[in-house]
């Protein structure tokens, strides 16, 4: 999605403001949709088969076979990108996928080879945006979260955090602004602590207690591991420990555990 | 005489070819024309005064989001089965994996209770509304065919997560599970067949239990 260019305007209209059109068209055309089609009339990136042949798939997967090979010095546009697979048309019309260790094996136009960009170690390290998916136990509730950062350095990140907190008793929702510190953000294995502020809004079920709706302001302080797992994907497991300010005489401290994913940008 | 002229005017003429040709600062004529040896590396004769143009490659399009919306019939226990309707985010970590969001809401009947004792209605909302965040892995991807001539993409995929539904004014975190077919009408647009069940604990009938809520849908995805 970040990689809209002009050159996909049709694809993009298509996917936003016409999707609706496009799909009731696909439904009264079953029929007649010819399968494996594809057409964009769009500028493509253009790239020549270097290795003895470059094979194409029915489809984006391991399982799907092998219909069509186009030899080594001819040429092919790619028309689009799913996860680790390339759509490419030949000369000659035919349309299939390829996979990502097959296109690294051709040349530009010019002679150079193409650059696949694929994430890394070291994106996990430098991306400046992430956002993730969380669920665990917020004292004896069920929380289910959702995050997302922006990395000043390496080191320190910033993040906002939406929580939804589902009790026995009570229900509420969680906001919060979290700063995160990576003390050794280069590992796979990356430990982090965090500090934050935020607002815990609270409110009883309703066939158990008669009560008041709560909205108090709540600190907090945590430790967790970042684990890059594949691509643009980790893993996430933290530990928080929250101080709510309530407007009585005591405070209320509430302890957090919660694992998930998360993808950087 | 003409001859002396003759030999003169062409031992001159010798001269002059012969310090042009071989010795060319036999005079110190060239000294001011030559080029320093070091300025230019030999060879370079003409300086090509083209402008490189820069080739801006086209981004590749990357489709790994996946939008669409899709309807069915969801049997909300206790409560009857109602038609459902929803949308449907998605995102493609690889092949096989990947992440969705379903927002979803269904219209609950009456209990056996509500429609037996005629008048008193356990409560007056009767939408359910939910969402879910899951984790899916496409197991079996595979070809169908349809006729002789058309073969097209399909995934069978397990899918689970977690959410929340709000029904009878409470917010209930909801665990689903379920499996369902992606057909491939093209490269970009899919059909979907769905069966979810989504357990949430419910006390509305006096006693806290776990309810089992089954839903059937179709729906269609465009990728993007």
């Amino acid at each position: 999605m970040s990689e809209l260019s002009t050159t996909t305007i049709p694809s993009t209209s298509r996917s936003n403001s016409s999707s609706w059109y496009v799909c009731l068209i696909a439904l009264a055309l079953l029929a007649f949709t010819p399968g494996h089609a594809e057409a964009a009339d769009d500028v493509l990136r253009k790239v020549a088969v270097a290795d003895p042949y470059l094979e194409m798939h029915t489809g984006p997967g391991r399982g799907y076979p092998i219909f069509h090979v186009v030899d080594r010095g001819e040429s092919v546009d790619i028309v689009m990108q799913r996860t680790d697979w390339y759509l490419v048309r030949a000369d000659n019309g035919t349309e299939g996928w390829v996979d990502q260790a097959q296109m690294e094996l051709t040349l530009k136009p010019d002679g150079s080879e193409v650059d696949f960009a694929r994430a890394t170690l070291e994106d996990f390290t430098n991306a400046k945006w992430e956002g993730g998916i969380l669920a665990g136990d917020f004292g004896g509730a069920n929380v289910i979260s959702l995050y997302g950062g922006y990395s000043l350095n390496p080191h320190v990140s910033i993040e906002v955090w939406g929580s939804q907190i589902l009790g026995n008793f009570s229900n509420g929702w969680m906001g919060s602004v979290n700063v995160v510190h990576e003390t050794w953000p280069d590992w796979r294995f990356s430990p982090f602590f965090t500090l934050g502020a935020g607002v815990i809004h609270t409110s009883p079920k309703s066939t158990i207690i008669q009560g008041d709706d709560r909205t108090d302001q709540v600190g907090h302080v945590g430790a967790g591991l970042r684990v890059y797992a594949t691509r643009r994907f980790l893993l996430r497991a933290e530990y928080k420990s929250y101080v709510v300010f309530t407007s009585r005489d005591e405070n209320e401290e509430v302890e957090e555990w919660k694992v998930g994913f998360a993808f950087f940008f | 005489m003409e001859s002396r002229f003759r030999v003169l005017f062409l031992i001159t003429l010798v001269v002059m070819v012969s310090g042009c040709a071989a010795t060319k600062n036999l005079f110190g004529i060239g000294n001011d024309e030559a080029p320093p040896p070091t300025s230019e590396p030999p060879g370079q004769v003409i300086d090509p005064e083209v402008e490189r143009r820069e080739i801006k490659e086209p981004a590749i399009d990357r489709e790994d989001f996946e939008i669409g919306a899709y309807a069915g019939l969801m049997s909300i226990e206790d409560f009857g089965s109602s038609t459902t309707y929803g949308v449907r985010f998605a995102y493609h970590v690889t092949e096989g994996f990947f992440v969705e969001a379903t927002f979803g809401q269904a219209e609950a009947g009456l209990t056996s209770f509500e429609s037996l004792s005629g008048g008193a209605r356990l409560f007056d909302d009767r939408t359910l509304t939910y969402y879910n965040l899951n984790l899916g892995y496409n197991v079996l991807p595979g070809e169908v065919f349809i006729g002789e001539g058309r073969a097209y993409n399909f995934n069978f995929y397990l899918i689970a997560g977690l959410g929340s539904t709000n029904f009878a004014d409470d917010d209930r975190f909801t665990v689903n599970f379920g499996a369902g077919y992606r057909f491939l009408l093209t490269d970009s647009v899919a059909l979907h067949v769905d069966f979810r069940d989504h357990l949430f604990d419910n006390d509305i009938l006096g006693r806290e239990k776990t309810v089992h809520n089954l839903e059937g849908t179709v729906g269609v995805t465009v990728f993007f």
